[in-house]
């Protein structure tokens, strides 16, 4: 495939260069390691800090989140792999304001072992942490081993809340039960179409034909439930919002917050023609959207495919939601 | 046997050669059950390696030193989920050969053993589970029974790479229990687990260094 890069050992070194340079009244990077980034405004004395992390490759996610409302601080890994402790103890030492931070990261092994090891360091500083593993892919694992499941665009919304709580003044405990609470009400399931190559093997991430959909497809390529043929965009999101509606209670009247992603090649036109069917299903079963989104959240490379999310909310979860945030790639007013 | 730091040093520079040439291969079986990147991530890793052995490591002497330096140096360039296995690996050996510049027989033994025991609790898999345990478990059991016995590090390290690649090689019917290929279920089937190769790999190329000096 092809690609706009100079070399494939650089891209995540450049790529970071450059979003620093673009963004220098939101961002900077920290002198002690250069995977390390930071809100470049002062965050208040006493405010809980807020990290997120993950591999590179999913931009906007995960260093287009840092700023007002959302994340302080975050580390950056290499394309599709955990950040190292190293960058994730050296943001935590910059984002704790006396009131502990709060580590937000999708549930895959690499990124237990390495956010977990860095907690053990950041505990060895006295720094306190807390953890909350997103895990909203139902396609993922059964209901039953949710702990299992991988966390993909419903991630975005564990953000939003927790970030909004730390900002609202909540302690350290309260803006991970927020965490908790927000992941505990998310679910979310993928289709893909095309795959995406990693700049380094230049090779595709997975196989499929010509006329072929993956269905629940994960983050990094992943293999989903099953390859069926591609069907139209009602029937895609259909079957998506079933396994969802499946998977977590929800009752007329009840308010979800809604988000169409898009996995890095699938035009905002096909994006809005999955939400047009996801609005007129929860309509049809009295279910209110609350907020809609949209767009580009979390991607996979190039990868061809969308996911849909949903979340439900109880007023405290609208507060959060409704929460302004001001990000170089997310902007809410 | 006394198995020098230089030694310890030059095998390291073999694992960086290694995994270098067997990139595209890792990747490739990689792609059957993750996202295809198991070999980069490797080359990532051990190029880090490479550079900071050549830099800062050239002339260092205690084993348990040069171990854990490389381990952290893997683990600080790829993160990911071999970067914690492979340095806790390589740190739990590093503390058996600690402050030693050289190594007899029963420390080789002693520093495999913690090092495939470091990374089976890190990664909490058992044998069967498809992954890099599946070589690593059964390897560091025929090691530490067949040293017991012969109190020989060669002979039994001999017989310990056999067990890790007839392990290696079950994976490929194995269905995937732990890590993100465990999504695939019974499509995990067929593949042979790239860590596990790696794994092997790492056994391998430390047999052939310690094969060629006893030549």
């Amino acid at each position: 495939m092809k690609k706009l890069i100079n070399s494939p050992e650089n891209v995540v070194e450049e790529m970071i260069e450059g979003y620093v340079k673009a963004h220098p009244s939101h961002v900077r990077r920290l002198a002690e390691n250069d995977r390390a980034l930071v809100t470049a405004k002062e965050t208040a004395e006493g405010k809980v800090g807020i990290l997120i992390g993950g591999g590179s490759g999913h931009e906007p996610a995960f260093m287009g989140y840092v700023g007002d409302g959302m994340a302080d601080g975050v580390a950056v890994g290499n394309i599709f792999a955990s950040p190292p402790p190293a960058p994730i103890l050296e943001v935590t030492k910059a984002v704790n304001k006396g009131a502990g931070v709060l580590y937000l990261y999708g549930n895959y092994a690499g990124d237990v072992m390495n956010f977990g090891m860095a907690s053990d360091l950041a505990d060895m500083e006295d720094i306190q942490v807390e953890m909350v593993l997103a895990s909203d892919d139902v396609a993922s694992a059964p209901k039953a081993e949710k702990e299992k499941r991988r966390g993909i665009a419903g991630e975005f919304f564990v953000y939003k809340t927790a970030g909004a709580a730390a900002d609202f003044g909540y302690n350290l405990e309260d803006v991970a039960n927020i965490a908790k609470k927000t992941n505990e009400n998310t679910r979310s399931m993928g289709v893909g179409l095309s795959p995406c190559s990693l700049p380094q093997t230049g090779e595709p991430s997975f196989e499929l034909g010509e006329n072929e959909m993956e269905v629940g497809l994960g983050h990094h390529g992943e293999p989903g439930l099953r390859k069926a043929p591609i069907d139209t965009a009602d029937n895609v999101a259909d079957e998506l919002l079933n396994s969802i509606l499946l998977d977590i209670e929800l009752n007329e009247g009840d308010d979800v917050a809604v988000l169409v992603n898009g996995l890095g090649s699938t035009p905002r036109m096909e994006l809005y023609i999955m939400f047009r069917r996801v609005e007129q299903v929860l309509k049809e079963k009295g279910i209110n959207i609350y907020r809609s989104y949209v767009g580009d959240y979390i991607t996979s490379l190039e990868m061809g495919g969308a996911s849909i999310t949903l979340t439900k909310l109880d007023d405290e979860m609208k507060k959060m939601i409704d929460h302004p945030v001001d990000c170089p790639m997310f902007v809410q007013k | 046997m006394n198995f020098t730091a230089k030694e310890l040093i030059n095998y390291f520079k073999q694992v960086v050669e290694v995994m270098e040439n067997e990139k595209n291969y890792l990747c490739e079986l990689d792609r059957k059950l993750g996202d295809g990147d198991h070999g980069v991530t490797m080359s990532i890793g051990w190029q880090a390696v490479n550079k900071k052995l050549t830099n800062e490591l050239e002339n260092e002497t205690d084993c348990g030193k040069i171990s854990s330096e490389v381990g952290m140096t893997f683990l600080n360039a790829v993160g990911s989920s071999v970067g914690p296995l492979y340095a806790t690996g390589l740190i739990k050996g590093a503390k058996v050969v600690k402050g030693k510049s050289v190594l007899n027989d029963s420390d080789l033994a002693e520093f495999w053993i913690a090092f495939a025991n470091g990374i089976k609790e890190r990664g909490k898999a058992e044998v069967g589970d498809k992954t890099i345990v599946d070589t690593l478990a059964p390897a560091a059991k025929t090691l530490e029974e067949n040293f017991a016995e012969s109190g020989d590090f060669l002979s039994a390290f001999n017989e310990a790479v056999k067990s890790g690649e007839e392990g290696m090689k079950s994976t490929t019917d194995l269905i995937s229990r732990l890590g993100r290929s465990s999504r695939l279920g019974e499509r995990s089937k067929g593949a042979q687990d790239p860590g596990a190769t790696s794994a092997y790999m790492m056994l391998s190329t430390f047999l052939t260094v310690v094969k060629m000096r006893s030549e």
